[in-house]
């Protein structure tokens, strides 16, 4: 497989140390945020190393600081969340068991999940899921620690692009596995369904209806290998 | 309950249900064996989800546009990666074509 990465060299650890990096200034500003929007300075750092998944942190603190009811707002989190399950099921291995499964669930994300679905072999998988995953634990924290003692210095990040950053990393590690007719085929069309619920849907299931695009019938005949 | 306490919970029953959702999936695989033409759709869900998830990110924020900065931006990214750049110059022209566009007025 001709991807970016041969191996689990210099250049992956540096592609993850570049995603941690832009996870670590987003959570700069969700520490901001939630401190500027009124919340105590250890509830984005209790969440960001409980939780361990921004966007549904993002959500959380967005309706409860509205105003919203905290049933709701954890409501919306596990929403949004719930994709995850999806992602289990399809890493066998590369977890492990016992106390690595406990731990290797805790750091699966959508970053460490596309790292690792980018390598071609198991071995590479397992280390690329760990280093991003454990990158992305100690970035994510630390990130909205230092934030939240910023205050509210810090406002978005909008104006250096970065909200760009997370959908290009995952559209770059996906694309040698688009090449696969038959993926390439479900993906679209689940896109195509998430895209056209997503105005009217609460966040999270749009991603998760796009799991329809599974039952596109492809031409089995012609599934083409990856690369 | 006061209010500090009602966050607490709220975050911890988050986080619960969270790693419950991490969890689920590879207990399941290690306890269930799945046919090989199982475990390729559920390998080709993980695609699927993240290919949607590229998607509406793109495009949205919440319920509305995200305006043409980071679509362009997302685009710049995908080109360069369809053409096999680095991943350090696929990732920085994202955000710098977003940065540079929002710079000169473009939402």
């Amino acid at each position: 497989m001709r991807s970016i990465w041969r191996t689990l060299d210099r250049g992956l650890l540096r592609d993850i140390a570049l995603v941690g990096l832009a996870v670590g200034v987003i959570g700069v500003s969700y520490g901001a945020i939630a401190v500027a929007a009124g919340f105590p300075l250890w509830l984005p750092v209790l969440m960001s190393t409980l939780v361990l998944a921004g966007a549904s942190e993002f959500l959380f603190i967005g309706i409860v600081a509205a105003g919203g009811s905290p049933i709701a707002a954890v409501a919306a989190g596990l929403l949004v969340n719930a994709r995850h399950l999806p992602f289990g099921l399809s890493l066998p291995d590369v977890l492990g068991g016992g106390w690595r499964r406990l731990l290797g669930s805790h750091v699966m994300n959508d970053e460490s999940v596309v790292f690792a679905l980018a390598q071609p072999d198991l071995a590479r998988k397992r280390a690329a899921y760990w280093a991003c995953g454990g990158a992305v634990l100690v970035c994510w924290p630390t990130g909205a620690l230092l934030g939240a003692l910023a205050g509210s210095a810090v406002h978005g990040t909008s104006a250096l692009g970065l909200d760009a950053m997370f959908p290009a990393v995952l559209l770059a590690l996906v694309l040698p596995a688009l090449r696969d007719g038959a993926k390439r085929r479900s993906a679209l069309t689940g896109a195509v369904l998430a895209l056209a619920a997503a105005p009217f849907l609460p966040a999270g299931l749009p991603v998760l209806l796009a799991l329809a695009g599974l039952a596109v019938p492809g031409p089995r005949a012609r599934t083409e290998v990856a690369g | 309950m006061n209010h500090h306490t009602t966050l607490v919970v709220a975050a911890l029953a988050l986080a619960a249900g969270t790693f419950a959702f991490r969890l689920a999936g590879p207990l399941l695989r290690s306890r269930v064996t799945f046919p090989a033409r199982v475990e390729k759709l559920l390998e080709t869900a993980s695609v699927v989800l993240l290919v949607a998830l590229v998607a509406t990110t793109t495009l949205y924020e919440g319920h509305g546009w995200a305006g043409y900065a980071r679509p362009a931006g997302v685009l710049v990214g995908g080109v360069l990666a369809w053409r096999k750049l680095p991943f350090l110059v696929v990732v920085l022209a994202a955000a710098g074509t977003t940065a540079v566009l929002r710079l000169a007025g473009v939402g």
